[in-house]
């Protein structure tokens, strides 16, 4: 919060006059003529950190990756030190100077931290790979990223704990002599005092005279780290401000800008919230610690807290995927053993994960095959009746294909959603779990998928709903969970604020710094209210 | 409710048991080849035990010696073998080209010591060539690796079957020491599968080549973006696969004194060689294990024949034997490989084992 | 990425389409995977005819059939196990130890020839279940696990044969790979093996049409995905190693009546099974191709043989036409799917 006042003093003197570092100049783009950004502006002096906040979805993401070079903007210009420029490859962008550490690492777990860092530019000597200047080299940029507690250059990758990964991810920035680095949610996986290490680091980069451009949710961060900040919502630009002049509920105002009721299904009034379908006491594996939880039948439970809080872990252990290895778990008040997503499926329960690609569709396959896919796994057979059912399910999510032999992975995101509802349509559940299930898709398919959601728990059926989008928490859920570090860290009727939540999955209390009291204090009220309603 | 979730995080360690095991055997275990030097030890052990309780000589410097000599051959094969599965591909064709360069060895040479050089010059350049063609269908045309070797091998049976009957040329007389003199106690043949391996280590530790085709075969798409061109890594992969496979067809007619069209197929060398090397501890869809591995591999091989051999066991239960223990070792180190990612994931997520003990921290949350 | 249709003018999935115009657009979609092995076998006929008219009776293609018949099931066989997303290496020798064992234990005695073909099939499902086990339980790859079957199997079966194979099949035994019903119309005589390859043809095309060939695409083309759909991705894969054992036995059966007992009678088989189903349209890693491109391809490699036979090219060079071809039509099929 104090910072800029000192870093045009701490910037290299090359910088202080000129042109800023890093120039974006009326930045537009069209995907299949959908405007993700509209004309937005940007720019990063040296040795400052310009953080960048928005909801997802407000084009963040596509902004940072115009920056770099993955795309090429519709319109607009790109000045680095005054110089157009125009990336067709993120190679490029490297060699002008701008790096990305991606929320997800660009590394080889398997090998060793210098040969990481300089993959693809090894030091020579003669005819051979020069691995001591190599680790040197690394040596010394690890040892000024984290003078304390330096990286060995020898370390396999994949054995260091994420925030340390994350540093090398830095210093291979640092190796290529990038003058911009952006950095996209880099504390999503970081604990609390991991984060305090990363500051450190952006600390040094800006005495380096590098231009940071900080991506993050947690507004708290940036009134620590950065000096100015930006608000994209929609694709647009809404205001460059530095931190001194807002609040943080300011920044919230500016990144949602919009009344939230009139985008999200009514909810359901207290009376039609059926019985408990779902009951978890004490349970626990791996990766998740003494878990107790109700889902009743007919209500939406939003599934809060910080990316790798455990959300989507226990999504996978009530399905079986990574089942819980103590606790109970009772459905419909039968205590149950659920070893597999197959018993899952078997027992009524449907899971529409976070990655359709990946996790919930085979791309090759048809719409008619993928619909069937959970059917099939229950081993049912597929009859006449059944295919006439299946063209009822499309219909009924609204799914557009050019036919049900089309394969999906020629749909669109948002209709491939639809057809991974379609596939747990068909199995007719009693739970399902929905692991954010409207990312990446546009914003006008966001209110259809929201409807279906809704449609299902009117229907009496049991919901979780995991999203990071907080208004999408906020607007459709009944009641929210939030977890932290892999357990429960409380919950929330309907309707709380954002800094509720927020207050409960990073166990930070000034994370709003206007109303710190009230909020933290509302928040425990409300819990202990529901917890005395459970016992 | 606070109090519920500010417990310590203590890190989970990570690496297993190995992690505890320190200096340079613990240095050596950590590697992705480690738990192979595990089993190699094993295996000589019982080896050692049972050819010793049985009344034989296992570690007597000449059954040592024979040891070695068989495992050349297969040895500088799945040296190369070792190169092209790092880089997530394969060569089904090493078979043909060793027989291949067995015969143009041998015919080249007809038993005259001048032709020597031209002999060995001659095979190297078809294995360059066979190499690049392999590599080629590969990356430019995007066959599959299986495909395009299967079809090359294809290509190469053909001509030998179209053009040879049986053994043809005749090895130089100085060409046949490369088989059978030695050098000290030493096997010159032993020598040169050192040197092949040697020349192999060499190249992953210390060349670009060798560091990028880790990349590569790790993961593809993280290589590119660092700005490894992908395809020459390839494509030099199996130019030197299909260059182990020409000396080893080199050194096969050293010791056979002719070249022969079958010799490549005989011992199948197409498999065993990826066999050799998945048992050394070398990852099937590449980036992960070592030549160091695959040598250890083609000596536990040799030691099982060798011991097969001693006890006079069926030949052909060796490779029952053979079959059951590549196997075992190979899920072995599944295994174990899926256990660490596990305990990594654990820690990622900072999350403690469930073995130690879930604090009853939050005893408020009960029902 | 170009591919991606425009979102809006769509119609809604299965509306306005007549049954015709689906089972069109399912026959031209079915066809897109496999042309390629289609107009290959037009072509080669047409050569085969030019040179040989007299090759193109009934007779002749029967005959021609009669030949391509264990080449097309295990071709079926090893579709199952490539679209599940695996490898099966094991088949060629599993037909050797089927002809040998078959001979041994058959030792010409026709009273025993069904309690044998029993026991080989008894052996198939065996070697089946075990190559899926180390495969799915185990985790071993599955090219390693069905390469050390290889080494097993052909160690196994000359060990207990002593090396060389002995006995003889029963003339009953033989005649299911030799004969078939004289007197047929058309045909003179409809042999046995081309009934065995299209009553298992049919099976298989039933199969694949039905849950568990989608349950093996789906496997093949995304494990994850079809696991969190409930689908149980080890049961699907050792299935599909079983089938690729059972043809394996029943090409061995065949294959022992008219080639006749020796130990190199599989050598080789699955390297051209895999290359029959690649050839027509199978996807090596999974998730795409048909049981019928799968016949094709093997009765292509056939016709190719036959041709090459007319032409009087060397039986080695057989081999080497083999390769290019097989490189050639994988590398246009997979030209063809990235274009379009």
């Amino acid at each position: 919060m104090s910072a800029e006042s000192e870093t045009s003093e701490k910037a290299p003197s090359g910088a202080a006059g000129g042109p800023p570092l890093l120039e974006m100049r009326g930045i537009s783009k069209e995907f299949y003529g959908v405007r993700v950004l509209d004309k937005v502006d940007l720019d990063c002096k040296a040795g400052e950190v310009h953080a960048i906040v928005g909801e997802n979805g407000a084009g963040k993401s596509t902004l940072m990756k115009i920056l770099v070079g993955a795309y090429t903007p519709t319109e607009g210009e790109v000045r680095i030190e005054g110089e157009p420029v125009s990336f067709s490859h993120p190679l490029e962008g490297q060699h002008a100077g701008v790096s990305i550490i991606y929320q997800e690492f660009n590394l080889l777990p398997d090998r060793s931290v210098a040969e990481n860092i300089f993959l693809g530019r090894e030091p020579k000597r003669g005819l051979l790979v020069d691995r001591r200047q190599m680790e040197e080299r690394s040596a010394e940029i690890l040892e000024q990223l984290a003078p304390d507690d330096p990286i060995s250059p020898r370390a396999q990758v994949g054995l260091l704990s994420v925030d340390r990964q994350q540093t090398v991810e830095i210093a291979k920035a640092l190796s290529l002599d990038s003058k911009i680095v952006v950095m996209d949610e880099p504390t999503a996986a970081l604990a609390a005092h991991e984060v305090e290490r990363l500051f450190e680091q952006i600390e040094r980069l800006k005495e380096r005279g590098i231009g940071v451009v900080y991506i993050s949710h947690r507004l708290k961060e940036i009134f620590e780290i950065a000096e100015r900040v930006t608000v994209l919502k929609d694709g647009e630009r809404v205001d460059t401000k530095r931190p001194s002049e807002v609040t943080s509920p300011d920044l919230v105002r500016m990144m949602v800008g919009r009344e939230l009721d009139q985008y999200f299904p009514q909810r359901a009034d207290a009376g039609s919230r059926g019985p408990v379908k779902l009951r978890l006491r004490g349970a626990a594996n791996y990766l998740l610690s003494n878990i107790d939880l109700d889902v009743h039948g007919g209500e939406i439970l939003g599934l809060a807290g910080l990316q790798g809080s455990g959300r989507t872990e226990l999504a996978r252990a009530i399905f079986g995927a990574d089942p819980f290895d103590t606790g109970k778990l009772e459905l419909d008040g039968k205590e149950r053993e659920i070893r597999s997503p197959r018993e899952a499926v078997a027992a009524g329960i449907g899971f529409v994960t976070e990655d359709r690609k990946s996790e919930g569709l085979a791309l090759m396959q048809s719409v008619r095959d993928n619909v069937a896919l959970a059917w099939r796994g229950l081993r049912r057979s597929l009859r006449k009746q059944h295919e006439l059912e299946i063209g009822e399910l499309t219909k009924a999510v609204e799914l557009r294909a050019r036919g049900l032999g089309q394969e999906v992975r020629f749909l669109s995101g948002g209709n491939q959603q639809k057809v991974v509802l379609a596939k747990w349509l068909a199995t007719e559940p009693q739970l399902v779990i929905f692991d954010e299930p409207t990312r990446g898709i546009d914003v006008g398919a966001k209110a259809g998928i929201h409807d279906l959601i809704r449609g299902l728990a009117d229907e009496g059926v049991a919901v979780i709903m995991i999203s990071s989008e907080l208004p999408e928490v906020i607007g459709m859920s009944d009641r929210i969970i939030v977890m932290r570090h892999g357990s429960i860290a409380g919950e929330l009727a309907a309707g709380p604020t954002e800094a509720e939540i927020m207050f409960l999955a990073t166990g930070e209390r000034d994370i709003d710094v206007d109303q710190p009291a009230a909020t933290a204090a509302g928040g425990e009220r409300q819990q202990q209210e529901e917890e005395e309603e459970g016992s | 409710m606070n109090r519920a979730v500010s417990r310590p995080q203590p890190r989970v360690s990570v690496g297993g048991p190995w992690n505890k095991v320190t200096g340079a055997f613990g240095a050596i275990a950590r590697t992705t080849s480690g738990p192979v030097y595990l089993v190699l030890l094993v295996v000589f052990i019982i080896c050692f035990a049972v050819v010793t309780i049985d009344g034989g000589e296992f570690l007597s410097v000449d059954n040592v010696r024979d040891m070695l000599v068989r495992s050349v051959a297969l040895g500088i094969v799945a040296a190369g073998q070792t190169l092209v599965i790092l880089g997530a591909s394969l060569d089904l064709s090493v078979a043909y080209v060793i027989s291949l360069s067995s015969l143009l060895g041998a015919e080249t040479m007809d038993g005259q010591n001048g032709q020597i050089i031209t002999g060995i010059g001659l095979v190297l350049l078809v294995g360059l060539g066979i190499g690049l063609v392999n590599g080629i269908v590969i990356t430019k045309l995007r066959v599959n690796a299986f495909i395009a070797t299967l079809g090359v091998g294809l290509i190469i049976r053909g001509y030998l079957e179209a053009n040879y009957a049986g053994p043809a040329g005749k090895s130089a007389p100085d060409f046949l020491k490369l088989g059978f003199e030695s050098w000290g106690p030493i096997p010159l043949s032993v020598i040169l599968l050192f040197a092949v391996v040697g020349a192999v280590w060499a190249l992953l530790r210390w060349s670009r080549f060798g560091n990028r085709l880790y990349a590569v075969g790790g993961d593809e798409q993280v290589a590119k973006l660092s700005g490894v061109r992908t395809h020459r890594v390839i494509i030099t992969a199996h130019v030197l696969c299909a260059l182990a496979a020409a000396i080893t067809g080199l050194f096969l007619a050293s010791r056979l004194g002719a070249g022969s069209p079958l010799v490549g197929q005989e011992a199948s060398y197409d498999l065993q060689s990826i066999a050799a090397v998945v048992l050394g501890g070398t990852y099937l869809l590449g980036g992960r294990g070592g030549v160091l591995g695959t040598l250890a591999g083609v000596l536990i091989l040799a030691m099982l024949d060798n011991t097969f051999d001693q006890l006079e066991v069926d030949p052909f239960a060796k490779d029952v034997a053979r079959g059951l223990i590549i196997i075992a070792a190979v899920a072995a180190y599944s295994v174990r490989w899926r256990r660490r990612r596990r305990s990594e994931q654990a820690a990622a997520e900072g999350v403690e084992p469930p073995a130690g003990g879930t604090p009853a921290l939050q005893e408020g949350r009960t029902t | 990425m170009s591919a991606r249709p425009a979102p809006v003018p769509e119609p809604p999935a299965g509306a306005g389409q007549s049954r015709t115009e689906q089972a069109l657009g399912l026959a031209a979609a079915a066809f897109r995977g496999t042309a390629i092995v289609w107009l290959l076998l037009i072509a080669l006929w047409v050569a085969i005819g030019i040179k040989n008219p007299n090759s193109l009776t009934p007779e002749q293609l029967v005959l021609y059939l009669k030949r391509a018949a264990p080449l097309a099931i295990l071709a079926i066989g090893a579709y199952f196990v490539l679209a599940s997303g695996e490898f099966d290496l094991s088949v060629g020798s599993l037909v050797t130890v089927v002809v040998v064992v078959a001979a041994r234990l058959n030792d010409g005695d026709p009273a025993n020839t069904l309690p044998v073909l029993a026991l080989l099939f008894a052996l198939g499902l065996a070697v089946g279940l075990f190559n899926g086990f180390c495969t799915t339980i185990l985790r071993v790859p599955s090219f390693i696990v069905t390469l050390a079957m290889l080494l097993m199997l052909s160690g196994a079966v000359f060990l207990w044969t002593k090396g060389a194979p002995r006995g003889a099949l029963a003339d009953n035994f033989r005649s299911i790979g030799r004969e078939g019903i004289d007197g047929f119309p058309v045909l003179n005589q409809l042999p046995y093996s081309v009934i065995i390859l299209l009553a298992i043809g049919g099976i298989a095309i039933w199969l694949a049409r039905g849950g568990f060939g989608r349950r093996v695409l789906a496997v093949g083309d995304n494990d994850r995905a079809a696991a969190l759909s409930g689908i149980s991705v080890h049961r699907v894969r050792i299935a599909a190693f079983v089938l690729s054992a059972i043809s394996a036995v029943i090409a061995g059966i065949i294959l022992g009546g008219f080639a006749g007992v020796t130990a190199q009678v599989g050598i080789g088989l699955e390297f051209q099974a895999i290359t029959a189903a690649v050839l027509g349209g199978t996807v090596l890693g999974g998730g795409r191709g048909s049981v019928t491109g799968a016949i094709a391809g093997a009765l292509v490699l056939q016709a190719l043989f036959m041709l090459l036979n007319l032409y009087g090219v060397d039986r080695a060079l057989e081999q080497a036409f083999t390769g290019l071809i097989i490189i050639g039509a994988v590398s246009l099929a997979g030209f063809r799917a990235r274009g379009g």
